[in-house]
């Protein structure tokens, strides 16, 4: 059983399936968004902790610093936020699709109430849970300090905090102008740019799934499988040398991956053509230049011309809708071509991981000369 | 006439009726004053729809992540008196903490707050993008909290160095080696070695922007200061300012979102 988790919690297999499980959890958001459901997913979370932490080898891993100890909140919090909010939001729409308003907009709910006490009372609750909670922790786990700092020797693995994890995971996939640059600069571009592109009127001020689902799937993937997922990987299944660990794996320095990743232009020249890689640096990368110009220029163009045509709970967004000409004229091309652009960036992510594991694709460009890989 | 109880005692003396200014709020006139007479109750409205009041709308997680924010303010203060930031003291300043402050949990507390500051920053926004709070009239006020997201991310950077230990320097060389990626800003960034005037090379390891963060080509003592004042004063600050704006439009876009 352990054993088997050591397998398949590598990324290679644990990515796939967490895409799968999103999948799922959109597709059947209404069972999803029962109170059972919801139940069944916070006992299920808290026994997988208990579980984990029962096994020694988790627990030494686990706690090598207690700055981790953060994670086991944030999971729980998250099984339980993301659940709530689907909850909600697919009440509500049961009662819109009813004819009601939505449980925000009810006579009673519409009605002002004094924020004294009304509202002072429920903050002075939370500061006191709050002082509480930070107290017991503060009591219970120490504070983690090592040796004194020492510039001649790295620890292995030497890990940022967690809520950084995410970040250096994408390290193992992209060179550092890309994973620790230009990707977080678009993501808090995008994040500031989100108001402005949704031009969606409906679903403000209320929870709510299907009248925002499109954007609601977009981030609730980005949220959970890009930017959670990642931070758990790199928190628990990463030991030594950033290799892979299964979380009841021994952290052994001495275990050696072999990468043999190749490039682009070494698959097109040497593998294919079996020639020489030519000096020129443009030729050479060729392949790689207009694939990157494809993803982003010409996929984008191609797909206002509604090439495609998706069947099911996609269908909807996919057919005209998200990638096609509607929402093209729905949005502008100046809002378009900024929604496309963060979207075809954001996916280069699983994109080059699944070439990474499939191909052992090591860069689309690389041009060492000018550091400028890709 | 009833005889006074002790509170009723109280209420009627000149010390405090000085302070508060108003009989207890059991009725609509004194509800009123009580939040408009007071400087930090007043960030609220006075009457607000009930939608908005519920704990299952906002999660309270704004109003948590300011709280933490305040608790992190304090717990930091008294940190401050015993933490020299230089590399033969700092070290030795947290290990004394540990060993010889009494019930010495301010360290913990600081720690501990920091993350859940995170988590708390996190789920917040997530709260606001699942009631579709970003939209209209709030565009903004979103912008705004982005930037305090990143600032709260930077807040617990810059002050994971100050133990100096090698869980501090070395989660900081992992993070600051970025800045030198950095295209044309960065020596190994794509792009930096085109920046050449013949044999001059206008971007280097002294003067790139890691150069610039750190105060030197790697973390040592340069670094510790900087991130220190970044830590207990530049950001704070700048984090207590975006707060007070984001505040100050959330009333000002009309309350907590709402059905329209
Ligand atoms: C230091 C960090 C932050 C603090 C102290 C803070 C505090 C608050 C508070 C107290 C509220 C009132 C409602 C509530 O509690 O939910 C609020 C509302 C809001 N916050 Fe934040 N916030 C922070 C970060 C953010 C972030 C990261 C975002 C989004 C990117 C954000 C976007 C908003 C928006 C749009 C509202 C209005 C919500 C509504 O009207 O329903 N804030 N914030």
């Amino acid at each position: 059983m352990k054993e088997f988790f050591n397998i398949y919690t590598d990324p290679v297999y644990s990515f796939t399936f967490v895409c799968i499980a999103f999948f799922f959890m959109i597709k059947y958001v209404d069972l999803v968004a029962t109170k059972k459901f919801g139940i069944g997913l916070m006992i299920g979370t808290v026994v997988m902790f208990v579980l984990c932490f029962m096994d020694p080898v988790f627990s030494a891993n686990f706690y090598m610093t207690n700055d981790n100890v953060p994670i086991i909140f944030l999971v729980l919090l998250l099984a339980w936020t993301t659940w709530f909010a689907l909850y909600k939001g697919v009440n509500n729409d049961r009662r819109m699709a009813q004819g009601l308003p939505p449980i925000e907009a009810t006579p009673e709910n519409r009605e002002k109430v004094w924020a004294w006490p009304n509202l002072v009372y429920t903050e002075l609750f939370a500061i006191i849970l709050g002082t509480v909670f930070l107290i017991g922790w503060a009591v219970f786990f120490k504070a983690p300090l090592e040796e004194p700092a020492n510039p001649t020797w790295a620890p292995n693995p030497a890990k940022a905090p967690w809520y950084f994890l995410g970040l250096q995971e994408m390290l193992v996939y992209f060179d550092p102008w890309l994973a620790g640059v230009l990707l977080p600069g678009l993501i808090v571009v995008g994040l500031i740019a989100i108001p402005y592109i949704d031009v969606n009127p409906k679903g403000n001020g209320y929870y709510t799934f299907r009248e925002r689902k499109f954007a609601i799937i977009v981030y609730l993937f980005c949220w959970l499988v890009l930017w959670n997922f990642l931070i758990i990987i790199g928190t628990v299944f990463r030991g030594p040398n950033w290799s892979f660990y299964g979380p009841f794996e021994v952290w052994d320095t001495h275990k050696v991956i072999a990468a043999n990743n190749v490039n682009i232009s070494e698959m097109l020249w040497i593998n294919t053509l079996g020639v020489k890689l030519p000096s020129n640096i443009l030729v050479r990368e060729i392949a790689g230049i207009l694939m990157t110009l494809a993803y982003l220029v010409l996929f984008p163009l191609f797909l206002t011309k509604k090439l495609f045509n998706f069947k099911g709970t996609f269908g909807a967004i996919f057919n005209g809708g998200f990638l096609g000409k509607r929402y093209l004229q729905r949005l502008g091309w100046a809002r378009y071509s900024i929604l496309i652009f963060l979207v075809l960036m954001t996916l280069t992510l699983p994109i080059k991981m699944y070439l990474r594991w499939l191909i052992n694709l090591k860069y689309i460009v690389f041009m060492p000369e000018f550091e400028f890989n890709i | 006439m009833a005889k006074d109880s002790f509170a009723q005692k109280v209420a009627k003396t000149q010390v405090w009726k000085s302070i508060f200014r108003h009989g207890p709020p059991d009725n609509a006139r004194n509800r009123a004053a009580v939040i408009a007479g007071n400087v930090f109750l007043h960030l609220h409205p006075i009457k607000l729809k009930k939608s908005g009041v519920q704990l299952g709308y906002t999660w309270c997680m704004g109003g948590l992540t300011f709280f933490v924010f305040l608790a992190l303010a304090v717990t930091g203060i008294l940190l401050m008196f015993y933490y020299r930031p230089t590399a033969e003291y700092a070290y030795n300043d947290v290990i004394a903490l540990r060993e010889h402050v009494p019930l010495g949990i301010m360290r913990e507390l600081h720690r501990w707050g920091a993350h859940a500051m995170v988590i708390t920053v996190w789920l917040h926004m997530f709260r606001v993008f699942m009631t579709g709070s970003y939209k209209p009239p709030r565009e903004f006020n979103w912008g705004v909290g982005v930037i305090l997201l990143v600032l709260t991310l930077l807040l617990s950077f810059t002050g994971y160095l100050l133990p100096w230990d090698q869980l501090a320097i070395w989660a900081i060389t992992v993070g600051s080696n970025m800045a030198k990626a950095t295209p044309f800003a960065g020596h190994g960034g794509p792009g930096a070695m085109l920046a050449k005037i013949g044999d001059f090379v206008m971007v280097s390891d002294k003067n790139d922007v890691r150069f610039q963060l750190l105060g030197g080509r790697f973390v040592g003592e340069a670094a510790l200061l900087r991130f220190y004042i970044l830590h207990c004063v530049f950001i704070p600050v700048v984090v207590s300012v975006l707060i007070a704006v984001h505040f100050w439009r959330v009333r000002k876009d009309g309350g907590i979102s709402a059905p329209l």
